[in-house]
């Protein structure tokens, strides 16, 4: 995918930094570039300031507060300046959005703003560029794991506990794509068992919580499993390839960059 | 032990665990139903959340007014500042009036104070009445859920503890069979009690009443023939009016099994002529709570048991992994309070999936408060020192995005290269049941750097 034909329009109208979560970028980078080709595609060409590292979300979850404050900071310096700061990453934005006001200086209006102005890719799309049905194509029944920080921090999805409507974004991204198929879950939004440390410290929990969103999706017909976090994805494929399942994952962001791409090739 | 032990051992009988994982979801979707067909559903949760709230800003207040209101109903108010005090107070109301035999309706409290062992110490019988409380007493083991004590007990083991405590036949399994068993053994237990002890649901400060939810009706039998009543309570359980009460009622049986409404609710407003009634309040850490604002929250807890329901890691290593008397994601916060070196491991058996907030009736934040605990862990340094290390480690690494830079070249490489025997060595408790990822020539930052580069010579 080349750039849109409203490229320049929009870069007039807003910069927009690229935060790609660093186990992104170290082992899943065809995301971070999924993430900036669907971007593109509507309009806007995001920059990649190259200081980033981690929100610091490993060391506040381990109640480590002055280990992840530098990294806070940091990510303040970064970011800064920015209109819009946008990750393929509900957790990692979750992160930044509830949790700075606790690790930054609380008279930093530097932060106050990065925080805010921090969101979500389908958030992105949904709310701030008004994208409503993609036109694309994938002819793949997919399952779509919904990751928690983005349904219940973020609320980018209707959580099966709350009793009132909400839309859900990703799903609706996807929905108008020819050939989409979605699975139907046994548990809608039952947690993966990842959890960050959790994963390692919990082995045991975990695995049998990843086997059973797994088998969920196994049993609802799942080929391509898809969710706006990839660490829930790192620790479901982990089981899923262990298991010789034959089944893909695919991050929501992929999904579209190839959906748009079939369809409209070298837009 | 620690959790993660207790965990594994637990799912090493995968079956069962699959079991218990089952019977819980079910009353999870069961409470879904229910709550679903509240329109106001949201609505109640709030209100709910805001009365609690209000109550706690006025504690002092409305304990004095439920006091002096009871009071003039006949009822004689007892403080204790902690479970000793329970105890005794409880000990010494029943032998001043010779009681022998104890019936007892299910007590969170009192399990808190470990009233039992206290008082079966001192020569009294103590008979649980509630059937899932009776068939843990029975087997000498603790509840392992709030509201659904043996939830981690099979039909089957069922039986087979019937059979030797009350002679039913070998090898039975039928419920209704057992539950007829029960309720003969249960009946004459009540018929012979001296006295009846019961928790509270709550307590209203306008009327000096109490309000008892029961499935089985065994609060009110247990109360009905003897001349005593002990109603135990935390002072949490307190609301201002009587018209809150449908509120609470609601919302508490739907979240908790599902139901509309507790089979029983029954109100009491001082003894019946010629009968007693005690309420003894009780502190025990509460006001330590209280005090802090960031915990503050969990005092709204009514006991529905649904943050445990809905819990994945709960349901999935069971309320005696917890080692504490509130299992789940509430104890994972009110029992680190209290004793935060024994349950320091209770904070991390948690995602932070934050299910437990979402479907918590009176809107306590619990995983937020689970993270926050996390840190006050931190901060007695009761996190364990491997990982303080490794979070400070990791810390300086990702603050410096050189080393960041190479040290990720460097995992990557090792992962692409390393002989597959040494990465899932034994030590790698992420490759037990798990591949790790496959690592990529080039980091995302590598791959989009060379395509600015490509665009811009175009």
């Amino acid at each position: 995918m080349s750039q849109s034909r409203y490229v320049e329009s929009l870069e007039i109208l807003m910069k927009v930094a690229l935060f790609i979560p660093c186990y992104v970028d170290q082992f899943y980078p065809e995301v971070g570039m999924a993430t900036a080709s669907v971007l593109e595609h509507f309009g806007v060409r995001a920059e990649f300031p190259t200081a980033q590292t981690c929100c610091g979300q490993p060391m506040a979850n381990s109640g480590c507060m002055d280990e992840a404050k530098p990294l806070a900071k940091k990510f303040v310096d970064v970011f800064d300046g920015f209109d819009y700061i946008v990750a393929p990453s509900g957790s990692c934005v979750s992160m930044v959005r509830n949790h700075y006001d606790h690790l930054c200086d609380p008279e930093d209006q530097r932060a106050a703003t990065v925080r805010r102005r921090t969101l979500e890719l389908s958030e992105f799309l949904t709310q701030v560029l008004n994208v409503g049905a993609v036109t694309g194509r994938f002819a793949h029944k997919v399952g779509l794991h919904q990751s928690c920080h983005g349904l219940r921090e973020l609320r980018l999805g209707p959580s099966s506990e709350v009793m009132s409507p909400r839309a859900n974004y990703v799903q609706n991204l996807l929905a108008d794509f020819d050939g989409i198929q979605f699975s139907v879950l046994s548990r809608p939004d039952e947690c993966c068992g990842f959890g960050g440390t959790f994963a390692v410290a919990e082995e045991a929990v975990s695995c049998m919580m990843g086997d059973d969103r797994v088998n969920d999706h196994v049993n609802a017909g799942t080929e391509v499993m898809t969710a706006g976090d990839m660490s829930c994805l790192m620790h479901l494929d982990g089981i899923i390839r262990r298991r010789k399942i034959p089944m893909r994952v695919m991050h929501f962001a992929e999904i579209m960059a190839e959906a748009i791409e079939a369809k409209t090739p070298g837009l | 032990m620690s959790h993660p032990a207790l965990a594994r051992d637990f799912i090493a009988n995968r079956e069962r665990t699959q079991w218990h994982d089952k019977a819980l979801w079910f009353v999870r979707e069961k409470r879904d139903r229910m709550a679903s067909s509240v329109p106001e559903w949201e609505l109640l949760r709030e209100t709910a959340s805001a009365i609690k709230q209000h109550t706690l800003s006025l504690l002092p207040d409305y304990l004095e007014q439920f006091e002096s209101n009871a009071a003039k109903l006949g009822v004689v108010v007892h403080w204790a500042a902690d479970a000793h005090e329970h105890n005794e107070i409880v000990l010494g109301i029943l032998q001043q009036r010779n009681v022998r035999r104890l019936v007892k309706s299910k007590s969170m409290l009192t399990e808190e104070c470990h009233l039992n062992p206290y008082l079966e110490q001192h020569g009294i019988e103590v008979v649980d009445t509630d059937l899932g409380e009776r068939i843990v007493q029975l087997r000498k083991e603790t509840p392992s859920h709030i509201v659904l004590p043996a939830i981690h007990i099979k039909k089957e083991e069922v039986g087979e503890c019937f059979h030797e405590h009350l002679g039913t036949k070998k090898g039975a399994s039928d419920p209704k069979y057992l539950a007829e068993a029960a309720r003969h053994h249960l009946r004459e237990r009540f018929c012979r009690a001296d006295a009846g002890l019961t928790g509270v649901n709550f307590a209203i400060a306008e009327t000096g009443g109490i309000v008892i939810c029961t499935n089985e009706g065994n609060a009110d039998l247990g109360v009905s023939l003897p001349k005593l009543h002990i109603a135990c309570m935390g002072f949490e359980k307190l609301i201002p009016r009587a018209a809150d009460l449908g509120v609470f009622l609601r919302l508490l049986a739907r979240s908790a099994t599902g139901q509309p409404i507790t089979t029983y609710s029954s109100h009491f407003h001082g003894p019946p002529a010629g009968c007693e009634l005690h309420i003894v309040i009780v502190d025990n850490g509460r006001t330590e709570i209280f005090r802090n604002p960031e915990f503050r929250r969990s005092l709204n807890c009514i006991r529905c048991g649904a943050c445990m329901n809905t819990c994945p890691v709960y349901r999935r290593s069971g309320g005696h992994s917890y080692e504490a008397t509130v299992p789940g994601p509430i104890g994972s916060i009110l029992t680190p309070i209290q004793t935060p070196e024994k349950h320091s491991s209770l904070p991390f058996a948690c995602t932070l999936c934050g299910s437990c907030t979402d479907v918590c009736p009176v809107k306590i934040d619990l995983h937020h408060q689970l993270f926050a605990m996390r840190e006050v862990l931190d901060g007695k340094r009761l996190i364990g020192a491997s990982k303080k290390l490794s979070m400070k480690l990791v810390s300086g690494v990702l603050s410096r995005t050189w080393l960041y830079n190479l040290l990720g070249t460097a995992a990557r490489l090792s992962l692409r290269w390393l002989p597959r025997f040494l990465i899932y060595n034994p030590l790698n408790a992420w490759g037990r049941q798990r591949e790790l990822p496959l690592a990529p020539k080039k980091t995302f930052r590598q791959q989009f750097a060379e395509r600015q580069q490509k665009d811009d010579k175009r």
